[in-house]
């Protein structure tokens, strides 16, 4: 019998190279992937993992694919830090971009310079406000946030369809379910001429060093990294949990929101049926690959980007499957669960019982 | 040994890099054809047809094209990365499947003037954009003249992704084809938000079939309402392609695209420099709607719906000819009138009949 026995110590060191061997795994996983798919691996990987960063193009458009991943993630990591399980920020995200581009759509001919900040901020309360709900469950009926926050995902995806193929749809657009295209003043500036990188980056920055600042620096940061390490403790010195989980459910909310309001306002610049690829999910991911730190989740983000860009070059270049995206996606989360049981447990081989092994 | 490792993948990685500039030199003369997929290749559905269509042009002009295609690529953000890398990488002419792709196709053909592009199913055109579609609700009405007969609640279960034009004209154009043989028909809409979710597409036809409707049509992507279809015991119609093969008890014909001509003949204008800005919407006349046999029905009905098909196809008939009222029972198309191209294209009302509403 296989038994996982826990460690009585475990590496730190091995806690932040974890994701950097989970990567290296995925890689070696891959060109297996490949060689079976008949094509030549090193080729395949070339293609998947370096053309897409082959070009000034390619560079900026990893930047935009990871700029809401890594804005969410930052949330997201907070939250999960705190054992507060905000598995909702898709909903946050798409409510965010609706406050937010609901504004530009309401001064569609404004040139007024103050529209995109007030759509930012506009996009930051949106998505507090969906977050909110779920707090307010948890602290007042301690309903579960991953179920209520699941769920308004759903409902704010729904609402979206709902203003799109009604109300907020272009009229001259032949009743095709699309809102108007922004105006200028409420579109994303881009950093780079020619490409759609755009400020977007410059908020998903910011949240790193706040992040970081917040966990590092504020006595917040620091309950609320006690209240998930030791929530006991945290209790007994009398740390208030319902405001950590009123905080880091706002701060998760709002940063979702701002990404949300920054996508329909940066590269999609209108309201569609669609605004986001599955982004609130795909954070999670980019969170836990990132430790839950803010640093890491920026490098996390632009990883995961890179499977995106890389499954389109694979696909227009080599010619494989779509699906081989999805595959090194879960593939690199297996590979990272399986690194962190066996740095914190051992395997035990065999029927013997030790006692005294828990830690 | 480790470092021989890592030394041999780098060099491996660049003799990789130099094989592929290498290959995209030799293929300098001849043309690359890209197309741009919403869903999977393995669909069945949809974008089966397409890429049926794309292997047209592979086989209709051999070694003077090479095409290329992304599959399940999401409407958003990202379709405006993957037409411009197509763009970038050399390709000559793009094909973009799916409605939602209309922006980013503008956008990205004013940034590469000298690539052409074909849009199907939007209403932007430029330059270089072409946009194409088919006349499906041709199809449709011969599939409800069917339904009309078949029915034995008089009830047509309707599976629909999103309430947009195309869709709405559909549905509509289905009733008016089942009411010209039985003027009782009532159609039923579960709307799935989707063009392609199997799961959520069967769930929608079992709760039509459990509203009492004995026919299931869809204007989704995949099998999966028709296999439901089969396995309840119902009569239904296949999807943009012959789905006989899924449920061959329950099909009772399908609605086929067939782009293989337009796509050869778009790609040989490119090939020979006399590609221009055009807007096509074909039907049974051009061979770009075609239905598949007319199977599990009686004689009489499958000559009806042939003669409905023949009728459309030379002129004789036009689905939305008046007088049709809509829900509300104003009079739309007056009585010996035809709905106009711009009515059809903007579609935004049901007929009198369909059991839903549409957003407003």
């Amino acid at each position: 019998m296989i038994r996982l026995e826990p460690r009585k110590q475990h590496s730190e060191a091995m806690i932040y190279l974890t994701p950097v061997l989970a990567l290296v795994l995925t890689m070696i996983t891959g060109m297996i992937i490949f060689a079976f798919l008949g094509k030549d691996p090193l080729v395949a990987l070339y293609t998947y993992f370096v053309l897409p960063l082959s070009t000034t193009y390619g560079l900026t458009e990893l930047v935009v694919k990871a700029t809401p991943l890594v804005m969410i993630g930052i949330g997201l990591a907070m939250g999960f830090r705190a054992n507060v399980w905000n598995i909702g920020a898709e909903g946050q995200f798409t409510m965010g971009a609706l406050a937010g581009g609901g504004l530009a759509l309401a001064f569609h001919d404004s040139e007024n310079a103050l529209l995109l900040p007030t759509m930012i901020v506009f996009g930051a309360l949106g998505g507090m406000a969906w977050a909110a709900i779920p707090a307010w469950l948890k602290t007042r009926f301690n309903a579960n946030e991953i179920l209520t926050s699941l769920m308004l995902t759903y409902v704010a995806l729904l609402f979206l369809s709902y203003l799109v193929h009604g109300p907020w749809r272009d009229p001259a657009g032949y009743n095709f379910p699309e809102s108007r295209i922004f105006p200028d003043a409420g579109t994303m500036p881009t950093l780079v001429e020619g490409s759609r990188m755009h400020f977007g980056a410059i908020l998903a920055l910011l949240a790193v060093v706040g992040g970081w600042l917040i966990l590092a620096k504020a006595l917040i940061g620091f309950q609320l990294r006690v209240v998930g390490v030791a929530p006991v403790a945290a209790r007994y010195v009398g740390f208030k949990e319902k405001r950590l989980i009123w905080f880091v459910l706002l701060l998760g909310g709002g940063l979702a929101g701002v990404a949300g309001v920054s996508e329909v306002s940066g590269p999609i610049g209108q309201l569609i049926p669609t605004i986001s690829p599955g982004y609130g999910f795909t954070a999670i991911i980019v969170a836990f690959l990132g430790r839950l730190h803010p640093v890491g989740v920026l490098f996390a983000g632009l990883v995961m980007a890179l499977t995106y860009l890389g499954g389109e070059t694979a696909q227009i270049e080599i010619g494989l499957p779509a699906a081989v995206a999805g595959i090194f996606q879960g593939i690199i989360l297996f590979f990272l669960l399986a690194c962190d049981v066996l740095n914190l447990y051992r395997i035990r081989i065999g029927w013997r019982v030790r006692h005294g092994g828990a830690a | 040994m480790k470092r021989f490792g890592i030394t041999r993948v780098v060099g491996g990685l660049l003799a990789a890099g130099l094989m592929a500039a290498g290959l995209s030199s030799a293929w300098a003369d001849q043309t690359k054809v890209g197309f741009v997929y919403v869903g999977p290749v393995g669909d069945h559905g949809w974008t089966y047809r397409h890429d049926i269509g794309r292997q047209a042009v592979e086989n209709a002009l051999g070694d003077k094209v090479k095409t290329t295609f992304v599959e399940s690529v999401k409407e958003g953000p990202d379709a405006e990365r993957v037409i411009q890398q197509l763009a970038a990488s050399g390709h000559k002419l793009i094909f973009t499947t799916s409605f939602g792709f209309m922006n980013p196709t503008v956008k990205v053909a004013k940034r590469n003037p000298g690539v052409m592009f074909e849009h199907a199913t939007g209403y932007k055109r430029g330059k270089n954009v072409s946009t194409y579609m088919a006349r499906f609700y041709e199809g449709r009405y011969v599939a409800g003249v069917i339904a009309g007969k078949m029915s034995k609640t008089n009830t047509v279960g309707y599976v629909g992704s999103f309430p947009i034009p195309e869709v709405v004209r559909g549905i509509n154009s289905f009733l008016l084809g089942a009411h010209s043989v039985n003027p009782d028909i009532k159609i039923k809409v579960v709307w799935v938000n989707s063009w392609y979710d199997p799961g959520k597409e069967g769930d929608a036809a079992k709760a039509l079939i459990d509203q009492g409707a004995d026919i299931i049509t869809q204007h989704t992507d995949s099998p999966a309402p028709l296999q439901v279809a089969q396995n309840r015991g119902v009569l239904g119609f296949g999807q943009a392609s012959d789905m006989a093969a899924f449920a061959k008890n329950a099909q009772l014909t399908s609605i086929i695209d067939n782009w293989d001509s337009y796509y050869v003949a778009r790609a040989k204008a490119v090939v020979d420099g006399s590609w221009k800005s055009a807007d096509t919407w074909g039907g049974f006349n051009t061979g770009m709607v075609e239905m598949a046999p007319f199977t599990n029905m009686p004689a009489d009905v499958a000559k009806l719906a042939q003669e409905t098909v023949d009728a459309i196809s030379s002129g004789k008939l036009h689905p939305f000819t008046g007088p049709i009222k809509n829900q509300k029972g104003e009079v739309v198309i007056k009585a010996g009138e035809v709905a106009d191209d711009g009515m059809l294209l903007g579609m935004n009302f049901y007929i009198e009949g369909v059991e839903d509403k549409l957003p407003n």
